[in-house]
Order: structure tokens, then C-alpha cells, then sequence
């Protein structure tokens, strides 16, 4: 019985990840510093550094489509900026 | 007048702008941010400091908070609000006003007095300044870099919602004078209707000529019936 109640519980489970970094035209001073600071470890072929925010997010739910829409409505109304941030979802 | 100052967890500069303004003979009310009912306000404050310290991004939370409604409701009917600093970067994240505060541009916590030049002083907020006064005003941020999309400017210039720009003490408004990297210098700007202000620069700071200087009074003055 238990053990049917943790299936059951692990398959109205779904998991996804959230990154959200800043869009392509906007400075980015922390990637740029975290950069600086590799290349002068000798990390001398590092073209370039964009630092994010990534997010585990886990639903009790068992239909993907429904829970990755509510993942997007998620990023849209607080995880991410939309002005100076781009968002990318995917299960895990 | 009515005031109401809007107090999450982190605001540190609310008691501040209370005092502020009841130096300026309004009538002000301290609102917790889990109410979900403003008293009757002329004024909104949403007031400076690090409201739940800054996670996520800076005022994305607060943004959220169950009184934001309300002063989005009051903001639509007219009700004058006003955001200094973390207040600046709430009122951004709720979309009361356009545009974004980005990290410093030098990446540092800025705190110290600077200049700004009053550019527009033909608004509730702004009318017993003259245009172009060059006033000295403290600054305490980390993410006062302003920025927002070309349309955006546009419009800000060409309606004149630009309240503020950062200068020098000559009044000259160029890159060296420009503390954080903000687009085109701008410290404050409004709305469309010009019923919101949002501000980096701390004006309840600059009330009393005991602490600092008093040019931040006439912007309390100015909204005072």
C-alpha cells in the first residue's frame, strides 16, 4: 500500500530546470569580471562569459504539457525579467 | 495631506521618509506590506532599502506583495506614488513605470552626495524647483544603472518625463558625472500621467540642515495642496 502511494506519488511528479540569463545586448559587469579573472589563470582561448540564475522546479503534476506552460507562466511573472532577461525551460 | 509609506522586510529608509514628511505637516500612516487595504492617502511612498534583500533581483518580490495591488489600483486612479531608490526599482517591477535598474555600471555600492539637475519642475513632484536646478542629493545603491528601450526613451524625452539627470556641480550633464552608468544620466523619471515618480537619489535624506542640506524639501513641498 505504502509502496503504491510513493509510485504514485513520484509519477504526478515532474521536474524541470530554469535557466535565465541577460539578453544578448545587455552588459553583463559579473560575467565580464568572472571572465577578467580567468583569463588572467592562463585561461587564455575563453572567448566570452554570460553569467545566469538557474532554478530546479519540481510540479505535482502528471500531464507535461499542462506543467511546462505553468513553468513559462512562472518565468514570465517572476523568475525572469523580460526587459533584459531571456529564459529557457527543460524537463529533467 | 495623507501619506501612507509602504514597510516590507528590508525597507530601511521608511522611518526616514515618515519623518520627512511629517516635518512637512503630512498626515502619514506606516503600511505593513501583508495589508490588503491602504488608508485614505493623497501619497504613496514606497520607500528605500533592501526589501527582502534583494533575492531574485532587486524589489522583484516586494513587486509581488499583497499591498502592490492596492497601490496599483490607487495609481490608476490617480493617487500620486512615489518610489526612492529600492522603492524605484519595486515600482519598475511592477510595471507601474517602464524600464529596469541594472547593476552599477562599476559593479560597487555607490553611497555618496551628488548632483542632479532637475529637468522637468512642471509636475506635482517637481514645482517649486526651478528647471535646471542643480541640487546636492546622497545616493546609496547598488543597482541605479537605468535602462530601457529606445521607444522608451523616446517617449520620455519628447512627453518630458525625465525628472532628474545626474551633473557635476556646474550642472553639466556628461559620462563623467554619471555615478552608475544610467542611460542618458537619468536619476528619476515619471509616468505618462506624471503621477508617479521613481528616483535613485534619496531626497528625505536632504531635509535638515542639521545632517545634510535641505534640497531635497521642495520636492515635499511641491506636493503639499
Amino acid at each position: 500500500m505504502a509502496k503504491q502511494l510513493r509510485l504514485n506519488l513520484k509519477k504526478n511528479k515532474l521536474k524541470f530546470s530554469v535557466t535565465v540569463t541577460l539578453k544578448k545586448d545587455v552588459l553583463d559587469p559579473q560575467g565580464k569580471v568572472v571572465q577578467n579573472t580567468l583569463q588572467t589563470l592562463g585561461m587564455d582561448n575563453l572567448k566570452s562569459i554570460r553569467q545566469g540564475k538557474y532554478f530546479e522546479i519540481e510540479l505535482d503534476d502528471s500531464d507535461s504539457k499542462t506543467a511546462e506552460k505553468k513553468v513559462n507562466d512562472m518565468c514570465k511573472k517572476l523568475l525572469a525579467n523580460l526587459i533584459i532577461e531571456d529564459y529557457k525551460v527543460s524537463k529533467i | 495631506m495623507n501619506s501612507s509609506v509602504i514597510v516590507f522586510p528590508g525597507s530601511n529608509c521608511d522611518r526616514d521618509i515618515a519623518t520627512a514628511l511629517e516635518k512637512m505637516q503630512f498626515k502619514n500612516q506606516m503600511v505593513w506590506h501583508k495589508e490588503t487595504k491602504l488608508p485614505k492617502s493623497d501619497l504613496i511612498v514606497v520607500p528605500g532599502g533592501f526589501s527582502y534583500g534583494d533575492y531574485l533581483r532587486s524589489g522583484a518580490i516586494a513587486g509581488k506583495s499583497l499591498i502592490i495591488n492596492e497601490v496599483i489600483k490607487a495609481a490608476n486612479e490617480g493617487c500620486l506614488i512615489l518610489g526612492i531608490c529600492n522603492g524605484f526599482q519595486i515600482l519598475t517591477e511592477t510595471g507601474l513605470l517602464k524600464g529596469v535598474l541594472l547593476r552599477n555600471k562599476n559593479l560597487k555600492f555607490i553611497n555618496k552626495d551628488i548632483n542632479i539637475k532637475v529637468i522637468n519642475s512642471d509636475t506635482k513632484f517637481s514645482n517649486k524647483y526651478k528647471k535646471n536646478q542643480i541640487l546636492k542629493i546622497n545616493i546609496a545603491h547598488n543597482e541605479g544603472n537605468y535602462f530601457t528601450n529606445s521607444d522608451h526613451l523616446n517617449e520620455l524625452k519628447n512627453e518630458n518625463l525625465i525628472a532628474f539627470k545626474y551633473c557635476d556641480k556646474d550642472g553639466n550633464v556628461n559620462e563623467s558625472a554619471n555615478p552608475n552608468g544610467s542611460l542618458e544620466n537619468i536619476a528619476g523619471i515619471f509616468n505618462s500621467k506624471k503621477n508617479i515618480l521613481g528616483m535613485m537619489p534619496h531626497p528625505e535624506r536632504m531635509v535638515d540642515n542639521l545632517i545634510s542640506n535641505t534640497d531635497g524639501i521642495n520636492l515635499f513641498s511641491s506636493l503639499l495642496k
